[in-house]
């Protein structure tokens, strides 16, 4: 399908679906099939850097917790360096950066381990906050939705940070901070409607 | 010259978050305006992925999960090109799928659908493009399934797709639909998709050609990720 100029349409997006785990985390949704399941290692047993677990759950418009979520993340290493050939640097053998989540069937809580990522460049010489993107996705979400996590420890770096202060209503800043439970752990909850929505961005 | 910020995504061509008839979507769809923010390096670098990852056999469903013989159904090719919007091919992508097998369940512990199981089908596959972006899987073409939405409601035989790019920025699930399939135009997943020329982009095509004789049929199915501007002028993003 192309326009007058000759430019391809993308490929409109549908629902993962409830059985999205089938096809991308099949250990979870009841069976084994690859040898290697990808996403469950993040950052790799040589990154450098703060190890961190961040726990969360992802609730829907009436508080409820959806429970058939799945997240991926895609992060920087501590140096603020992107496993990718256009991000300038090298990262630690074995750290990706990406990784894969699901929500507990049962409790719609998840989690994950990483280390922290460092600070990256940002547009026009600006420096971006440390964070983690996020993409979910799930049975009734038609596009999969784009936020970010930022650390609340991180108060100096955030009041700069040129994402954050695009925001205009200052309050809803807070819903891209995940707050620290203590060293090594963080809580992030995504609303996807109603009561404190999370901020998703269309990037 | 350098690339720089993958062009807007045209929003209009997706399903919107909130769509009524598909009512899962009621409850779990943003309220408020999404925050566009200009791609930085965190959206214009995505994970990468080598051969290491998968492995070869990975893409053929009937003999991935093969226990004691070949599972039941239409032995199917699917197969095409990732390319983006500039018409270029992806290469090197990751291309994962998954499916219901012919009597339409799936292998999920939430799916309790009255028609059985194939004790030699798992329903997942996954694959790299090569260096034309071309892509293909061996698979069983998978059934219709009834569902909850409405009393009555079917969902036509599809295959879902999860597809990388070379940037998080591109990052797409979609489903493929089959040609002549009539629950495509009841079906109100596909029909939350505004555009009707957009619906058939999800419509892979028989494809005889393809097609193995006294063997397997074919359907092609190509998929379009965001292009990327080049240019060298005005607002370049740091590092580029």
């Amino acid at each position: 399908m192309r326009d007058k100029l000759g430019y391809l349409k993308e490929t409109p997006s549908q629902t993962a679906g409830p059985y999205v785990h089938i096809g991308l985390a099949p250990g979870a949704a009841g069976f084994e099939i690859f040898d290697r399941e990808l996403g469950w290692e993040i950052a790799g047993p040589q990154a450098r850097g703060e190890r961190i677990r961040v726990e969360g759950r992802v609730s829907d418009g009436t508080g409820a917790p959806v429970k058939d979520v799945l997240i991926e993340l895609w992060q920087a290493n501590a140096e603020g360096v992107y496993a990718h050939p256009e991000s300038g640097g090298e990262v630690e053998p074995g750290f990706r950066g990406w990784g894969r989540v699901i929500s507990d069937f049962e409790t719609g809580e998840w989690a994950f381990e990483t280390v922290k990522p460092g600070a990256v460049p940002g547009r026009n010489g600006a420096i971006q906050a440390p964070h983690i993107n996020l993409w979910i996705v799930a049975r009734g979400i038609n596009l999969g939705l784009n936020t970010r996590l930022y650390f609340a420890d991180e108060q100096a770096a955030n009041a700069t940070d040129p994402v954050l202060n695009l925001i205009e209503q200052e309050h809803r800043r807070a819903t891209l901070v995940a707050t620290r439970q203590k060293k090594g752990l963080y809580r992030f909850d995504i609303r996807l409607q109603g009561e404190d929505e999370t901020v998703f961005l269309d990037i | 010259m350098k690339p720089a910020e993958y062009y807007q995504r045209d929003r209009k061509h997706h399903p919107p978050a909130l769509s009524d008839d598909y009512k899962t979507s009621v409850t779990r769809s943003p309220r408020l305006a999404l925050l566009s923010v200009e791609n930085t390096l965190s959206e214009i670098t995505g994970p990468v992925f080598g051969h290491d990852d998968i492995d070869p056999a990975d893409n053929d469903l009937i003999g991935n999960y093969r226990h004691d013989g070949d599972p039941i159904g239409e032995r199917i090719i699917v197969h095409g090109r990732v390319l983006d919007e500039n018409a270029r091919p992806v290469p090197e992508t990751l291309v994962e799928v998954w499916q219901a097998n012919a009597s339409g369940r799936y292998r999920h512990r939430n799916d309790r659908y009255l028609a059985p199981l194939d004790p030699n089908f798992g329903g997942c596959g996954r694959t790299m493009t090569d260096e034309n972006g071309y892509y293909f899987f061996r698979t069983i073409k998978p059934g219709p399934y009834p569902w909850r939405n409405w009393i009555n409601s079917w969902r036509p035989a599809h295959i879902h797709f999860s597809v990388f790019g070379r940037a998080f920025a591109q990052r797409l699930i979609t489903q493929l639909y089959f040609e002549g399939d009539p629950l495509i135009a009841t079906c109100p997943i596909v029909q939350s998709i505004p555009d009707a020329d957009a619906v058939q982009q999800l419509v892979a095509r028989l494809d005889m050609n393809a097609s193995i004789p006294l063997d397997t049929l074919a359907y092609r199915f190509d998929i379009v990720l965001r292009g990327r501007r080049s240019t060298l002028f005005e607002n370049r993003l740091e590092g580029n």
